[in-house]
């Protein structure tokens, strides 16, 4: 069967069984406190995973993503509360003016957020060394303060009145576009030559990497993916405050890929949801909740640098498992090793 | 004219206090390479430190000419300062709360940095992005969420200048206290023994090892340094502006790290310099711009100085060797 019918199949079926499954939410057979739940862990699915592009696989970084989830939050919020509305009833308001409608308010999220990416990026990621993790930390700053004191969108108040969203389908869509994407980055020759830069940044220069220019690109597909993740938070609830976009969130996704293991997908995937739905269960805490999140990194990263399931020689190994059982045995020979090697691990120098 | 002057005065108390924590910035970046997040956390905890020393102090004082405890107590929760105010007791309150958050320091690169140090830069930034939030957060769960008030070191007066503008006590106190710390670090970099292995281990660690300096010994002793300092700025601040609370380290350690950026990282007179700078812009933008803004300055000025000059204003553009 020929490579790109596969996909296609692979694809049709996982929309069919989201599209199934949004039924059953749709339905409220399940729990809808349960329900809002697991929508919440794609959202940070999506916000982890594509973190993952920029700290865990290409080693740089950023401690902002709220700031460009914010970016397109606002501004896929504004766009569907100016445009999106009218246009999805001016195509009769049922369910396909509502499919157009987001998918543009999703387009324009991502691409503002992208914008912010490359503004942000293009100084910062000239430079080598910490430059990206404290020009992002002030960006997350900055974008707060605007967001506080720009009266279009609601100001300190918070804005309201976002037409809400609350599909299943349309979350975990998302979020799994944002893995494919992901995985098929860093398994091309553009994941490779990012692989290189966190590896060793000199000697990939050296070997005629434009280490500027792929440091950048990497960063803005990352920002524009935070960005779709805000535009799913944005429609989720139809309410955005600015205070739910300040540093502790950013520092939350960055928990969520160290826990699960910088440069492992899978890794952020589960990181993303158990730190979802611990604080559900933490609740009684909620005083030490940080308290014992923090002590937690901290011998985290003493004892175990790579994460919970930083690419470990174990884990790899299931991986290649995996992808011999998917290829079949004339599949071509495994290209997967090349991201086994650990970031945060002992550095070779 | 006299907008200016205020502005200006304004501008240079508060560019001194983020100088200081420049300081412990730029000296740890110097031996470590490490961004140390947590220290303006640090900075918050010598305000606390300060706090609490001076209502005990006051308390001393007071029983000493005989007032009942529990009373005292009662006053003491309700922030209003029970010390007799002199400038000695906040002397002794300021040197304290340093020679606290020194060991406080010293106890954090103990057991936090030293481990990871051996890993890579990336694990040993996330590592002070941790130390950070539990500063924080404990710092809510010990010393209590809610803003507390510093308790009146010594009766604030106005002094007024030429030109309209006036100055406070406080403003004075700081500038002076600030300017005798930076002239003792000078002396203590560039004048000791200790200074020189300092400056050593900034150079370049491994060589100053094979020297024979106990380079462990001189990173416990900047961090002792830096966070000395900071707490310095913490008692400062507080005698300003009195409303501490535990995360008042955040935005201001955020924007002295720019100062120190903006100086030139590793680079201590750049840090004095970067901080007056930061300083004085912040007032004059909230002087004669929009105050909502004040936060974003700082950053809008680190963007600025990485797109022009990435080693900041003092600093040197090191030369990559393979």
């Amino acid at each position: 069967m020929p490579r790109y019918l596969r996909n296609l199949i692979i694809a049709l079926i996982v929309i069919g069984v989201l599209y199934g499954l949004d039924f059953v939410f749709q339905g409220r057979l399940i729990n809808p406190y349960y329900s809002r739940i697991l929508m919440l862990c794609g959202i940070s699915i999506t916000l982890a995973v594509s973190l993952n592009l920029i700290n865990g696989f290409t080693g740089q970084f950023s401690i902002g993503h709220a700031g460009f989830m914010a970016v397109g939050a606002y501004s896929s919020a504004y766009f569907s509360v100016t445009y999106g509305m009218n246009l999805a009833n001016s195509l009769g308001g049922g369910k396909l003016g509502w499919v157009v409608a987001l998918t543009l308010a999703t387009i324009v999220g991502s691409i503002a957020a992208g914008i912010a990416g490359l503004a942000v990026g293009i100084p910062s990621l000239r430079l080598k060394g910490d430059y990206l993790a404290i020009v992002t930390l002030g960006f997350g700053q900055i974008i707060v303060v605007f967001l506080n004191n720009i009266e279009a969108i609601g100001g300190a108040r918070g804005y309201s009145g976002i037409p809400i969203v609350k599909s299943f389908f349309w979350i975990f869509l998302i979020a799994i576009l944002t893995i494919v994407i992901v995985y098929n980055i860093v398994n091309s020759a553009f994941g490779r030559a990012l692989i290189s830069i966190r590896e060793d940044e000199l000697a990939a220069e050296a070997m005629g990497v434009n280490t500027t220019r792929y440091k950048v690109m990497a960063f803005v597909i990352s920002s524009a993916m935070a960005g779709a993740g805000g535009v799913l938070l944005a429609h989720f609830d139809g309410y955005l405050n600015p205070k739910s976009f300040e540093f502790i969130k950013s520092f939350e996704i960055l928990i969520m890929i160290i826990l699960g293991g910088l440069g492992s997908i899978v890794g952020s995937v589960l990181g993303a949801i158990v730190l979802t739905i611990l604080p559900e269960g933490l609740r009684g805490f909620a005083e030490y909740r940080m308290v014992i999140y923090s002590l937690l990194l901290i011998i985290l990263m003493i004892t175990r640098p790579q994460g919970l399931l930083g690419s470990t020689a174990a884990f790899a190994g299931l991986r290649k498992r995996i992808k011999r059982m998917t290829e079949g045995p004339s599949g071509t020979a495994s290209s997967a090793t090349q991201s086994e090697t650990s970031i945060g691990g002992e550095n070779p120098r | 004219m006299s907008t200016f002057l205020q502005q200006l005065i304004n501008g240079i108390s508060l560019g001194a206090i983020y100088s200081l924590i420049a300081l412990g910035y730029t000296m740890v970046y110097g031996v470590l390479k490490l961004i140390n997040f947590a220290h303006g956390d640090v900075y918050m905890v010598g305000a606390f430190m300060g706090y609490y020393l001076a209502n005990g102090l006051g308390q001393r004082g007071a029983q000493a000419i005989g007032l009942s405890a529990d009373g005292l107590i009662a006053r003491g929760l309700l922030g209003g300062g029970t010390l007799e105010p002199s400038l000695i007791t906040a002397l002794v309150v300021m040197l304290l709360a340093m020679a606290i958050c020194a060991a406080l320091g010293v106890i954090i690169e103990r057991l936090a940095y030293r481990p990871v140090r051996k890993y890579s830069r990336l694990t040993a930034l996330i590592t002070a992005i941790g130390v950070s939030l539990l500063l924080e957060n404990g710092g809510q769960v010990v010393f209590g969420a809610e803003p507390k008030f510093f308790p009146e070191l010594f009766t604030k007066r106005n002094i007024d200048l030429v030109g309209g503008a006036s100055i406070t006590s406080a403003d004075i106190i700081v500038l002076i206290i600030a300017l005798v710390l930076m002239v003792v670090l000078q002396l203590i970099v560039y004048r000791t023994k200790t200074g020189r292995a300092m400056r050593a281990v900034s150079f370049n660690l491994q060589s100053a090892k094979l020297m024979g300096i106990n380079t462990d010994r001189i990173i416990a002793f900047t961090f002792a340094l830096g966070s000395a300092l900071a707490a310095a700025a913490g008692v400062l601040v507080a005698m300003r502006i009195p409303r501490i609370d535990p995360l008042m380290g955040i935005l201001v350690g955020l924007k002295a790290f720019v100062a120190a950026v903006l100086g030139g990282i590793g680079n201590i007179p750049g840090a004095m310099l970067g901080g007056l700078l930061i300083g004085i812009t912040e007032t004059m933008v909230v002087g004669y711009l929009n105050p909502t803004y004040k936060d974003a300055v700082a950053f809008a000025i680190l963007i600025l100085i990485l797109l022009f000059r990435p080693s900041g204003l003092l600093g040197t553009v090191a030369q990559e060797k393979v």
